[in-house]
């Protein structure tokens, strides 16, 4: 409902900019910083809407939605393959990191370095570099570039809240599990992991957007065909004479990152269901 | 055979360094089958220490420690003693009953044979119809009673417990010490018990082991003869007056900041 609401209000908004908005930009105390409001710049709301309908391609007989459709579709499985390896490697470092201090504070730092590198230097990078793997048959797909370099944003928030919630159980139930003479893998999976569940779920929602955001940006810098990230720049190309149909893509864009999120909260409903709601204060806090 | 022996035992933290801590020193202590031990001293006087050496948790820097005629390692693999801590430290993702399970999934016990155990120690502990509740909907008095009972799934021969009714208030807990009383009355377990307060100790002891700081040893153990079948009347015996006061004469006697070590702290200036 209040989500319904808030769309409403910002398509309100830009129309309210677009009426009473300086055509060709404005400055204020000599900067250039007010947004030009003519039809290139920020077409009406209903303009990009009405561009769904219309075909992709003149003769093509597959309409915008359709295309902006399956690209999203392409464009999904990537990100969720990339969530999902992301997720997993995210755990295994928080899992190493958690049970040899050398290795945090030895890997952290880089780990943190890590998410500095521009990400639209490193896709061309890895997909030179996925071009060169070759094991027997089997040949890296150019798609699975995109999905690595969603990965590559996606395991950093898991592997810090993975990290964090692992150690968060209390000394108390750290000298229970001892005084039970428990093993490394059997405190992690009877008291660590479960412990750091409402410190994983908030870091799995980072990270299911981070998988979009790289999966869009891979396609986009390594010119990946069929996916969204494509279609958003070849929609671009024709802002000239159709500047509104761009928006299809991107909006295809966003609501592929919506669907990931709702996954995700699905997930969290199903993990913290019996959990007191104190924890989630906790976790977040 | 002995349920706890601990001989010649000292614990340095920090050895070597300007830190350095003498946490206990010389400490000679055996509680016998059965046998209800308190440990009672001001902060810093060891008892923890000493619990955990028994537990194995910490090693001893000189001395031995044997439970059950084990070495303290030993023991500890083997489950031979259940643990509760001032905080209950319930698992909030399991349910009750799944609590008390704990140790026996750590043993590798079977399902279902773990199930009638954690039925029968729910009986034990009179929260029968709770086993499927979830820990933070418990009272923090029938939150301990489920951490006593996952201390004792494993039927272990000894029990020790770090203030395990510290965080409860007064009428909770002289509640759950006559509790504690009846369950290992009716399972004989052992217990060595931890506590800052002097009346609980005696209440509960058949010996109180008075320690003092600085460096941690044992100064005096006070033996309580009240009998077996302590109830509510005991507290008003003169009997538990006398060895309240013996108690506390007992930690007085080596406490810091008395007149004559206040004397003394004034020369050494």
């Amino acid at each position: 409902m209040f989500f319904v609401a808030a769309l409403l209000l910002a398509a309100a908004l830009w129309e309210l900019y677009k009426q009473f908005g300086p055509d060709a930009g404005g400055g204020v105390l000599g900067w250039t910083i007010l947004p030009r409001a003519n039809d290139t710049a920020m077409p009406h709301v209903w303009e990009m809407f009405s561009h769904y309908t219309e075909p992709d391609r003149r003769g093509s007989d597959r309409e915008v939605w359709q295309v902006v459709l399956s690209g999203a579709w392409y464009s999904f499985r990537l990100a969720l393959l990339g969530f999902v390896l992301g997720v997993t490697v995210g755990l295994a470092l928080a899992v190493l990191m958690a049970r040899f201090r050398v290795v945090e504070r030895g890997l952290l730092p880089y780990l943190v370095a890590s998410q500095t590198v521009p990400l639209i230097a490193l896709a061309p990078l890895v997909v030179s570099w996925g071009g060169r793997v070759q094991v027997g048959d089997w040949v890296w797909p150019r798609w699975l570039s995109a999905s690595v370099i969603g990965a590559f944003l996606g395991f950093f928030p898991v592997a810090v809240g993975a990290l964090r919630g692992l150690k968060s159980p209390p000394a108390a139930s750290m000298e229970l599990m001892d005084s039970y003479a428990a093993t490394f893998r059997q405190s992690l999976f009877k008291l660590r992991f479960p412990a750091a569940v409402p410190f994983i779920v908030p870091a799995l929602k980072l990270a299911a957007t981070a998988s979009v955001v790289g999966v869009v940006v891979a396609e986009i810098s390594t010119g990946l065909r069929g996916g969204i990230g494509r279609l958003i720049i070849e929609y671009a190309r024709q802002a000239t004479s159709e500047p509104a149909k761009v928006y299809t893509a991107v909006f295809g864009a966003a609501a592929l990152g919506l669907v990931m999120a709702g996954l995700v909260a699905l997930l969290d409903f199903v993990l913290m269901r019996n959990r007191p709601k104190e924890h989630v204060g906790e976790a977040l806090a | 055979m002995s349920a706890v022996v601990v001989q010649g035992v000292s614990k340095v933290f920090n050895q070597g360094r300007p830190n350095q801590v003498d946490a206990l020193v010389d400490i000679d202590l055996t509680v016998e089958p059965a046998e209800f031990v308190s440990l009672i001293g001001p902060s810093g006087c060891g008892k923890s220490t000493l619990l955990r050496l028994i537990a194995d948790l910490i090693a001893p820097t000189t001395g031995s420690v044997t439970v059950n005629g084990k070495d303290a390692h030993r023991a500890r693999v083997d489950q031979e003693y259940g643990m509760a801590f001032q905080q209950a430290g319930l698992f909030d993702w399991r349910n009750v009953a799944k609590n008390i399970e704990l140790p026996l999934e750590l043993k590798g016990w079977d399902k279902q044979r773990r199930a009638e155990r954690a039925r029968e120690m729910l009986e034990l502990v009179k929260l029968g119809e709770f086993a499927d509740h979830r820990p933070w909907q418990l009272s923090g008095g029938m939150q301990q009673r489920v951490a006593i009972a996952r201390a004792l799934a494993a039927h272990p021969p000894l029990l020790l417990m770090d203030e395990p009714f510290g965080a409860l208030d007064e009428m909770t807990r002289e509640h759950m010490q006559a509790e504690l009383l009846r369950i290992c009355a009716e399972t004989g377990t052992s217990v060595v018990f931890v506590t800052h307060s002097i009346p609980e100790a005696v209440y509960l002891s058949h010996r109180v082991v008075v320690m003092s700081p600085r460096p941690g040893r044992i100064t005096d153990i006070v033996t309580v003869d009240l009998g077996e079948g302590r109830d509510d009347d005991t507290r008003e015996d003169s009997e538990f007056f006398k060895k309240i006061t013996e108690v506390r004469e007992a930690l007085r006697a080596h406490q810091p900041g008395r007149s004559d070590r206040i004397g003394q702290a004034v020369e050494d200036r």
